[in-house]
Formats: structure tokens, sequence, C-alpha cells
């Protein structure tokens, strides 16, 4: 077991604790800056399209595992992101200024839709933005005009600094550069006040009140943050497509989103790229367990969202605190061995709130 | 004018009155208890003053300032805080960070610069940090700083809620029922903490007690309320002996 002997605030500020985890991190960002000498262009590809997932599960976690709102559209953002990004694109708008353009676009977006939803929590949420997505998918399968609706939109060839991005590594160092950089400032933001209010809100929006945290400017602020963040990835992800239409940004996208949340575990930013491993790698799997069922099970319709919430139901159920928290126990279990107890992670009960106010 | 000043302030709830054209002044720097039996209003009367109810008539004036229709996030700033009788902390983050949450209103930096943590967001983070860690001293809770509240006993989280209010460093303290469900060691320790933080900090205290003992040590007057109602008001040892009380706690012949 570490004992840390802190001689300073600053070392509960900084990002990495100590010599460990400066040396895993900078293994971990070696390793990923290496991974296109080491893997095929198959690997390399489904390697981007996870940390496309983490950016987009970035987003969705500081919504859902920081603020306590849960969000059933997000494939919404990420549609609002591709689609503007390529549009704009397009339209001869360089790279970067386009996917900055399509992150403001989402965030305004996602504050207008936290803005509405600001008296709603719980199941209530849930289904208006599953509405909202419904919405977006609709307009954007409408107004042909813009989005060719569902003869879909080519996204046109992207240069960075002159150099086209034709090749698969280049997509994968531009992704990853950006997840880097979004979880840095997923990161910063929760560790200053902005964040210590949003897990406010999450665990008691009576007291949130009480200290002086205003609950609509940050439930939207929150709602913007995630929903631009989820645009980002939207931008990243329409590169990965190559062609949109609305089909691709169906519920079961905002499906994957959630699970990949829960599943790595919720209120942990470790946790988005346990669950994006988990779903970007899921597909594989379920094909390969495909070809070894019957053909009547196998060829079922449906059967890809009924196994997504099968997986979500048996976590909330068994596992509440996803991937990160199982990973939390076995560390501990060897920190600990021989004298580590279950009970030890066992959630504790609480009584004495019969009287909560709202 | 006093610092605060209750005024005619009335609530009902379907058709029960809980708080009936109640009114009260609390002098600066006085210890100020609310006693009364269950249901008499007094938790009604404190989520009014802090904004959380808004009243059907009368007004609450505090420092020269009409808070009646502000809301609860807009009165934190002006120097009050409060703490529940059932406790609400944020039960998934540590103590630490419940307290941090507490100076919220003392941030000067905006959202963006969060995003990109400035030096000058460090800056701040290490100034909120050592008021923080006044309070952690004072209140004896560097023991439990980086436990999550969700693992901690009552009463610690009692103590861990008062440490929230004061991290605000407010002007007015609201305690609703400081000492419910704590054992007597506790409670005293409660008793002596109430009374450095009002003779210390020159924080002013309303609280809320059923704890007559806790009451007649700090307090130096008291409210009684019954049915939404003010039936008394005075030094403890008078309101102790009026016999609308008696009567109220007892039952009248």
């Amino acid at each position: 077991m570490r004992f840390l002997f802190k001689t300073h605030y600053n070392q509960d500020i900084d990002h990495l604790k100590h010599g460990g985890d400066r040396f895993w991190y900078g293994l971990l960002l070696v390793l990923a800056a290496a991974a296109p000498a080491a893997l095929g262009t198959f690997y390399l590809g489904e390697l981007n399209l996870v940390m496309i997932y983490a950016i987009a599960g970035v987003g969705l976690m500081l919504l859902v595992g920081y603020t306590g709102q849960v969000s059933l559209g997000h494939a919404a953002f990420l549609a609002i992101g591709a689609y503007t990004h390529s549009l704009l694109l397009g339209a001869g708008l360089p790279f970067l200024l386009s996917i900055v353009a399509a992150v403001l676009v989402s965030a305004l977006v996602g504050a207008g839709v936290g803005w509405i939803a600001l008296r709603m929590t719980g199941i209530y949420l849930a289904i208006a933005t599953l509405a909202f997505a419904m919405l977006t998918e609709q307009t954007i399968s409408r107004a042909e005009w813009l989005t060719g609706g569902f003869r879909g939109l080519a996204v046109p060839q992207a240069s960075l600094f002159g150099m086209p991005l034709t090749q698969g590594w280049q997509h994968y160092y531009v992704t990853l550069t950006l997840l880097v950089v979004t979880l840095l400032a997923a990161l910063n933001i929760l560790r200053s006040s902005t964040g210590r209010a949003m897990v406010a809100i999450r665990d008691s929006e009576i007291s949130a009140e009480s200290v002086g945290i205003n609950l609509a400017v940050y439930k939207t602020l929150a709602f913007a943050l995630s929903a631009g963040i989820t645009g980002l990835a939207g931008a990243l992800f329409a590169h990965r497509l190559g062609y949109l239409s609305p089909d691709a940004f169906t519920f079961l996208i905002s499906l994957q989103l959630l699970l990949m949340v829960v599943v790595g575990g919720v209120g942990s930013m470790r946790g988005v790229i346990y669950g994006a491993l988990f779903i970007g790698f899921l597909p594989q799997l379920l094909a390969i367990a495909r070809d070894t069922l019957p053909p009547q099970i196998a060829q079922a319709p449906g059967l890809e969202p009924g196994i997504f919430g099968l997986i979500l139901v048996l976590v909330i159920l068994f596992e509440p605190q996803g991937i990160f928290g199982r990973w939390l126990k076995i560390k501990s279990y060897f920190q600990l061995f021989p004298l580590y107890r279950r009970a030890t992670h066992r959630r504790q009960k609480t009584y004495l709130r019969t009287e909560r106010l709202r | 004018m006093s610092y605060l000043a209750v005024e005619d302030l009335s609530i009902s709830f379907g058709g029960i009155r809980a708080v009936d054209h109640v009114s009260f002044d609390v002098e600066e720097g006085e210890v100020f208890a609310i006693i009364g039996p269950n249901g008499a209003g007094k938790t009604t009367l404190f989520n009014l003053v802090s904004g959380i109810y808004f009243p059907d008539g009368g007004s609450v004036r505090f420092a020269g300032r009409d808070i009646t229709s502000l809301p609860a996030h807009r009165i934190a700033p002006l120097g009050l805080a409060r703490t529940f009788q059932n406790i609400e902390l944020f039960e998934h983050a540590t103590v630490l960070q419940n307290l941090l949450i507490g100076r919220h209103v003392h941030r000067r930096s905006s959202a963006l610069s969060h995003l990109l943590f400035l030096p000058a967001v460090r800056r701040e983070e290490l100034e909120h940090r050592r008021r923080v860690e006044d309070v952690i001293d004072l209140l004896e809770l560097a023991h439990y700083r980086e436990q999550r509240i969700a693992n901690l006993p009552y009463g610690v989280r009692k103590v861990v809620e008062v440490g929230r209010a004061l991290c605000l460093e407010p002007k007015l303290l609201l305690l609703d029922e400081p000492t419910s469900g704590l054992n007597p060691e506790e409670s005293e320790d409660m008793g002596f903490w109430i009374e450095d933080i009002n003779r210390d900090l020159g924080v002013t205290v309303v609280m809320v007690a059923h704890d007559m003992g806790l009451v007649s040590r700090v307090a130096g007057r008291v409210l009684a309320l019954n049915e939404g109602r003010v039936i008394a008001e005075g030094s403890p040892a008078e309101v102790q002996k009026n016999p609308a009380v008696v009567d109220a706690y007892l039952g009248a012949d």
C-alpha cells in the first residue's frame, strides 16, 4: 500500500498525485503514440473509434456521472457535431476552425435543451432528451436542402496545416490529441468550483442551493459542456463514417453512449476509457457470438439493442460502480491481502432521510 | 433596525397554517434559539428565511435588505448559511470536497478559466483550501478529511454540515437542530462550538433546538412556537417557566 506524505496543498490539486501516476500515465501515452507502428489498419481504425467514443463518453460522464442528469439523447449532439463540421468543411472552412464551430454549435443547442429541461429530473428528463434526439433525427432527414436527408451527405476531405488527412494514422493522431485535450479540460473543470458545483447538484439540490449554487445556471452549463464535447466526438465520427445520413445517429447510439458510461463506472473519468473499450469491441464479440448461435436467434431483429439493454440492467444490479469499481475492488484485494473483506465496499444504507425536501 | 427582522410571516400547505403571522427580531452578535414541540413550524420558518419556501404573507429583512422573495442561491452570498435537520451533505464526495463546495460563494474565476485551469485558478484554489483548513482545525475534522460522507458516522456528518456552513464565512448562521441524534458528549462539543462560532468568529446564530440544556447554556434569547404561532419570547429561564410553553409541551390540564 502506498502512503503519501503531503507537504503542499498543490499535491491535492495536481492531476498526477505521485511518481507512480506519472510513470504509468506516461507509459500509456507513449504506448498510445506508438500504436500506429504496431497495429494494422483495421485495429488502428477500431482504436480510433474507441477514442472517439471516449471523447463522447467524457461529455456524457460530466452530465450523468457528475451532475446527475440523465440523457438518452446524446446521439443528437453527435449528429449536430458531425453535420455542422461536414457542412462547414464543405463551405471551405479550415479543419480546426470547423471543429471549433461544431463544438460551439453543439454546446449552444445543448444549453437550449438543458435550459428547457431544467425542471425535469430522472425518468422525465430521460424521456425529454429521448424526444429531443428523435426530433433531431427527423429534422435532419426532412431538411434535405441542408443535410441531403436520406440521400446522405459526403464528408469532405479534411486537411491539417496544408497536409491532407487521408491515412488512418493521421486521423488516429488527431483523435488522440483531442482526446487528451478533452480529458484534461474535463478534469480541470472537476477540480475547480464549477465541477464541485456540478457534484453538489448531483448529490443534493437543496443544499447546493443553500450554499449559493444557481441550479439553473449550472445545469444549463453542464448540458452545454456535455453537448459541446459530444459534438467534438461527432465531428471526428463524421470522418470515420465518410458519409452522413440520419440513420447513423439512432436511439441505439444514445443507448450505447449511456451503456459506456454505466459499464465503465459512473462518476469516474477512467471509467469512460474502460467503457469506450468495452463498447468499441462489443460488436466484434457479438459478431463472433452470432456465428456460433442458431440462426433463429442470431438473425432475430433487435438482438443488439436487446443485449445492450440486458448488459445495462445486469451492471446496474450487480456492479453499480462499473468496471472502474471492479478495478478498485481488485486493487484493494491485493493491497490488503489477506485482510480484504467484501464488506469494505458494501454500500452504506442511509437512514434519517425521511423528511427530505424535494 | 435589527439584523434579522421577521415580520408577520405566514405560509399554508393545503389547509394547514404551518407558520401563522410570526414576527421576531434577531440582533447582531446574539445566539437566538427557536423551540417548540414537533410540528410547531420551526423548520418551515427556517425554510422561509433561507429562501427555500416563499411565504404567503409577511416579510424577512436581513442586514437592512428585503430578502423575502429572493431564492436560496441569492441569499447565501449575502452572508446567510444554514444546516439541515436531517443532514443534506454531498454524500458521494469527501469531507474536503464538501467543505470546498461551501466556498462556492467566494469563487472569483469563470468556468472558462476553469477549463484551462489558469494560474489564477490555482491561486484561488489554494486560498480556498487554506480557509477550509481553518474550519477543519476549528471543528477537529482533520482525521476525516479524505473520507466520503457515505462512510462517516452520524455525529461526524452533523459536524461536517456545520463546517460546510462556516466555509461560506457567513454573518448569520441558521442551525436546524444541531444536536438532534447526538450523544451527550457530542452534544456538549456542539454547544462549545456554537459558543466559539458566535464569540470568536462573530457570527450571529439562530438555532432550532429541542435540547433545553443546550438552549439555556448558549442562547441569549428564546422564541417558543406552537402550531405555527409565537407563544412566548424572552430569556431561556423566562420562556421555560411560561405557562403557555409548559402547556404546549406537556398538554394543558
